[in-house]
C-alpha cells in the first residue's frame, strides 16, 4: 500500500512538471490572453497565424479554447452570465453581442477605438456596424461576415435556356427549381435547410418570412407566427423543398447543402455567402461554375441574412489592454493581407471591411463571388427586415434571449411538415402558442 | 465489528460439491453437443455476424479516417477512394499533446487513487462489514443516481469561487468521486469471493491488517482489481461533459480536444475518426493489456 502512495505520488510530481496543470480563471500568465472561439475554418486559419505573427510582434501569448458553435455558445454564455474572467476574449456573433451588451457581460470598445485610429472602424461596413452596436456604444468587432445570396449551376441553366435574374423572385427560383430538376441524374433543382434548429432551417426561412409580408413578432409582441404571409412563405419554402429539394431535406444543414452543390447533386443553393470561398476553392468540383445573385425577394427590396462572428472583451477581463490589442490585429486591415499572402487570397476573412473589396488580390481570387457578397451584406438592414416596424433587432432571428428556444421548438414542426409528418397548419399553430408564451415571459421579464 | 456477514465459506467459493454432485447437466451438455452440430454451427456463424456487426462501425471509422475530407463525405460512402494521411495530419498539427497528457494524468491519477480508497472501504463493506454495511452501500449506490448534470452548476461556481476552473488536479478529484462508488461496489464483489479461511491463516501467522490485504487478498482478487481499475481508467479517459464545462485553455482533456474538429462550417469527417482513432488508442492499449486480467475479473463472481 505504502508503495502505491508513493507510486502516485511520484506519478503526481513527475506529470506536473510536464502537463498543463492549470492556474485558475483567466491566469495563463501576466502576458498573455486567454480566447474562447468557435472552430470556423477562419478561426483555425486564424489560431496558426497568431504565435508566428501577433505574438512575434507584441510579446503577447495567447491561449485559444476552440469548440463547435453550439459548445461554444454554451461555454460563452456560461462564462460570460458568472463573469468568470477566465477568458478575455470570445467570439460572439450579432445575435449575443446587443443582448450580452446590455447584460453589461461586454466591454464598450469606444475607449480603445478613440485611442486605435489605424484600426479605421469607419471602414466596417455599416450593417456590421450597426448589429454590433447597443446604445450607440460598440461591443463587438467582426471577424468576417456573411449575408445570404443564391447560388446556381451556370452551366446547368444555359443547357436548359434559362437566364437567371440579377434580383431574383422567389416564385421565379421556383419556377427555375421546377425545370433545373433532374437536370442530371439524381440532381435536384434546389438545396434548402431543412434540419431542425434555430441556425438551420429558420434562419433561411425567416428571411422568406420577412420578404413574405410576415413576421414572428408585430412591434408591440404580437406574435405573428401562424399569421397569413407567415404561413404563406413557410407553405412555400415547405413545398418548394419537397417538390424540388435534396434527398434528405429535413436532415439538410449548411454542411450537408454544401456537399450537395459541391458533388453536384443539386442545381441552386440558397444560403450563406461565406459558403462560396469553399465552392470557388482550388480543388472545388464546381470551381468556376456557379453563378451568384441575389437573396430572392417578394414585398421586399433585399431579403438576405447578416451574421458576424466578431470579438467581444469579456466585462470580468483583467487584461482589457491586451486583449484589443489582439482584435486590432485579427480585424485589422493588415490581417486580410497576411492570410492572403501566406495562406491564400481565397481564405480572406472577408465580408467586414469595405476595403477588403479594393485588394486587387483578393477581387482576382474571389471574382465570381465577391461583388455579390458585398453587396448582399450591404443590403441587409437588420433594423427593418421586413414590412413592419420590428420590436427587436435581426433579420434571421430576433434579438432576444428566448429566440433559440423558441426558434428550435418551431423548427421541429417545420422539419417534420418538410418531411411530410405534420402540415404547415398544424406546426405554425402550434408556433404561435409557443411565441405567445415568449412574448407574454420576455415583456414580463423587461417590466420588472 | 458487527456479527453478521455477508460472506460465509459455503457461499464463498468451492464449486467442487457442486459439480460433484451435478453428473446429469454434464451428460445432458455432452448429449447436445453431440446431437447438434448443425445447430452449433449455425451458433458460430451468428457470433460471427454479431461480431462483424460490432467490428463495422471502428472498421468504418478507420476507414473514412485514411480517405480525404470530400471522398469521406460522399453519399453513398466511397469505399475504394483513394488513401490520404490529410485527416491524421490535421489531427495532429493542431497540437493535441497538452490535451492527451492532461486526460493521461487525470485518468491514471483518479484511477489509483479510487483503487486506494476503494479497497479497504470494499474490505470494510465485505470481509469485516462494519455496520450497517448495507445501507453504506446503498449509499454509494445513490450518489449515482443523481445525474451529472444536475450538479453541474454548482461545481462550476464553487470551482470559480475557489479559483479551480480550468485546473486539472479539481477535474481528477470529480473523477475520483464520480468512479469511486462503481469501483467500491465492484471490487466488493471480488472480495466476497475471498474465501475466510485464508484471512484466519494469515492472522494465525501474525499478519496484520496491511501486510494481509497487500500480501494475501490483493494477489487473490487481481482481477478484479484490474478490471475495476480499467473500467475507471475508461470511464475517466471518456468524460466530457464535465471536461467541457470547468476546463479551458489549460487543462482541456482529449474529448473536448477532440470536439474542436466538428465545425459547421466545411467538412470535418476524415478528421473527426482520425482524431477518435488515435484518442482511443490508449483505452484499446489499457484492454488488451489487462485481456487477460479482465477475463478473469470479469468473470468472477458469476460461478458460485
Amino acid at each position: 500500500m505504502a508503495g502505491a502512495v508513493a507510486l502516485t505520488g511520484g506519478l503526481v510530481a513527475s506529470l506536473s512538471a510536464c502537463a498543463g496543470w492549470g492556474g485558475g480563471g483567466g491566469d495563463g500568465g501576466a502576458n498573455s490572453i486567454n480566447v474562447l472561439m468557435v472552430n470556423n475554418p477562419q478561426m483555425i486559419d486564424l489560431q496558426k497565424l497568431t504565435a508566428a505573427n501577433f505574438t512575434k510582434q507584441t510579446g503577447i501569448t495567447v491561449n485559444f479554447t476552440v469548440l463547435p458553435e453550439n459548445d461554444v455558445r454554451d461555454k460563452i454564455s456560461q462564462e460570460f452570465s458568472s463573469q468568470a474572467g477566465q477568458y478575455d476574449i470570445a467570439s460572439v456573433s450579432n445575435f449575443e453581442v446587443p443582448i450580452y451588451a446590455k447584460a453589461k457581460w461586454l466591454s464598450p470598445l469606444d475607449p480603445f477605438l478613440a485611442k486605435d485610429k489605424a484600426f479605421d472602424q469607419a471602414d466596417i461596413l455599416k450593417p456590421m456596424q450597426v448589429s454590433l452596436s447597443s446604445d450607440g456604444k460598440v461591443y463587438g468587432e467582426p471577424f468576417y461576415g456573411e449575408s445570404s445570396f443564391l447560388m446556381y449551376r451556370k452551366d446547368i441553366l444555359k443547357e436548359k435556356g434559362i437566364t437567371m435574374p440579377e434580383k431574383p423572385t422567389w416564385p421565379q427560383v421556383a419556377a427555375i427549381a421546377a425545370k433545373v430538376d433532374g437536370a442530371r441524374p439524381g440532381m435536384a433543382g434546389i438545396c434548402l435547410r431543412g434540419q431542425p434548429g434555430w441556425g438551420q432551417v429558420i434562419a433561411p426561412l425567416t428571411t422568406l418570412v420577412n420578404t413574405f409580408g410576415g413576421t414572428w413578432f408585430e412591434k408591440d409582441w404580437t406574435p405573428g407566427v401562424n399569421a397569413p404571409p407567415f404561413k404563406e412563405a413557410t407553405q412555400f419554402y415547405v413545398d418548394l423543398v419537397r417538390k424540388h429539394g435534396e434527398k434528405g431535406a429535413p436532415q439538410a444543414g449548411f454542411t450537408e447543402c454544401l456537399n450537395n452543390l459541391t458533388q453536384g447533386n443539386v442545381a441552386m443553393w440558397y444560403d450563406a455567402t461565406s459558403a462560396a470561398g469553399s465552392l470557388e476553392a482550388p480543388g472545388s468540383p464546381v470551381k468556376g461554375k456557379l453563378g451568384y445573385v441575389a437573396a430572392p425577394v417578394v414585398k421586399t427590396k433585399s431579403s438576405g441574412w447578416l451574421y458576424a462572428w466578431s470579438w467581444g472583451i469579456q466585462a470580468a477581463s483583467t487584461k482589457q489592454e491586451n486583449a484589443w490589442k489582439f482584435i486590432s490585429w485579427a480585424s485589422g486591415k493588415d490581417y486580410e493581407n497576411l492570410v492572403g499572402n501566406q495562406l491564400g487570397w481565397s481564405r480572406v476573412p472577408a465580408g467586414k471591411r469595405a476595403s477588403t473589396y479594393e485588394i486587387p488580390q483578393y477581387l482576382k481570387a474571389a471574382a465570381a463571388f465577391a461583388g455579390p457578397t458585398k453587396a448582399a451584406i450591404e443590403a441587409a438592414d437588420p433594423e427593418n427586415p421586413g414590412v413592419q416596424p420590428r420590436p427587436a433587432i435581426g433579420i434571421q432571428f430576433i434579438d432576444i434571449p428566448e429566440f433559440p428556444d423558441l426558434g428550435t421548438q418551431v423548427s421541429q414542426d417545420v422539419s417534420s411538415a418538410i418531411a411530410g409528418q405534420t402540415t404547415v397548419d398544424d406546426a405554425l399553430n402550434k408556433g404561435q402558442r409557443i411565441a405567445e408564451d415568449v412574448a407574454e415571459r420576455y415583456q414580463s421579464r423587461e417590466n420588472q | 465489528m458487527s456479527t453478521s456477514t455477508p460472506v460465509t465459506p459455503e457461499t464463498s467459493g468451492d464449486p467442487v460439491p457442486d459439480s460433484v454432485g451435478a453428473p446429469k447437466p454434464i451428460q445432458g451438455s455432452q448429449i447436445s453437443h453431440r446431437k447438434a452440430p448443425r445447430s452449433q454451427g449455425l451458433l458460430g456463424l451468428l457470433a460471427w455476424v454479431i461480431g462483424i456487426l460490432f467490428v463495422l462501425p471502428v472498421a468504418w471509422m478507420v476507414l473514412t479516417s485514411l480517405h480525404s475530407e470530400t471522398d469521406a463525405a460522399t453519399n453513398p460512402p466511397s469505399l475504394f477512394a483513394p488513401l490520404s494521411l490529410e485527416g491524421y495530419k490535421a489531427f495532429f498539427a493542431a497540437g493535441p499533446w497538452p490535451a492527451l497528457l492532461n486526460s493521461l494524468t487525470a485518468s491514471v491519477i483518479s484511477t489509483l487513487l479510487v483503487l486506494l480508497l476503494a479497497f479497504p472501504a470494499a474490505y470494510a463493506l465485505s470481509i469485516r462489514p462494519v455496520k450497517k454495511w448495507s445501507d453504506v452501500l446503498f449509499f454509494f449506490l445513490s450518489t449515482k443516481m443523481l445525474p451529472i448534470v444536475a450538479g453541474i452548476l454548482p461545481l462550476y461556481l464553487f470551482a470559480q469561487k475557489v479559483g479551480l476552473l480550468d485546473n486539472i488536479w479539481w477535474l481528477m478529484l470529480l473523477y475520483t468521486s464520480m468512479n469511486l462508488p462503481i469501483a467500491i461496489w465492484m471490487l466488493r464483489s471480488f472480495l466476497a469471493e475471498v474465501p475466510i479461511e485464508m484471512l484466519e491463516a494469515a492472522q494465525i501467522d501474525g499478519a496484520s491488517l496491511p501486510r494481509t490485504l497487500r500480501d494475501v487478498i490483493a494477489p487473490v482478487v487481481m482481477p478484479g482489481i484490474a478490471a475495476a481499475a480499467l473500467i475507471c481508467f475508461i470511464f475517466s479517459w471518456n468524460e466530457l461533459l464535465l471536461a467541457r464545462v470547468l476546463t479551458g485553455t489549460v487543462a482541456g482533456t482529449a474529448p473536448v480536444f477532440l470536439t474542436g474538429f466538428v465545425t459547421s462550417q466545411g467538412l470535418f469527417l476524415a478528421k473527426v475518426c482520425a482524431a477518435s482513432l488515435v484518442v482511443s488508442l490508449p483505452v484499446l492499449a489499457a484492454g488488451f493489456a489487462a485481456q487477460d486480467k479482465l477475463v478473469q475479473g470479469l468473470s468472477m463472481g458469476a460461478v458460485k
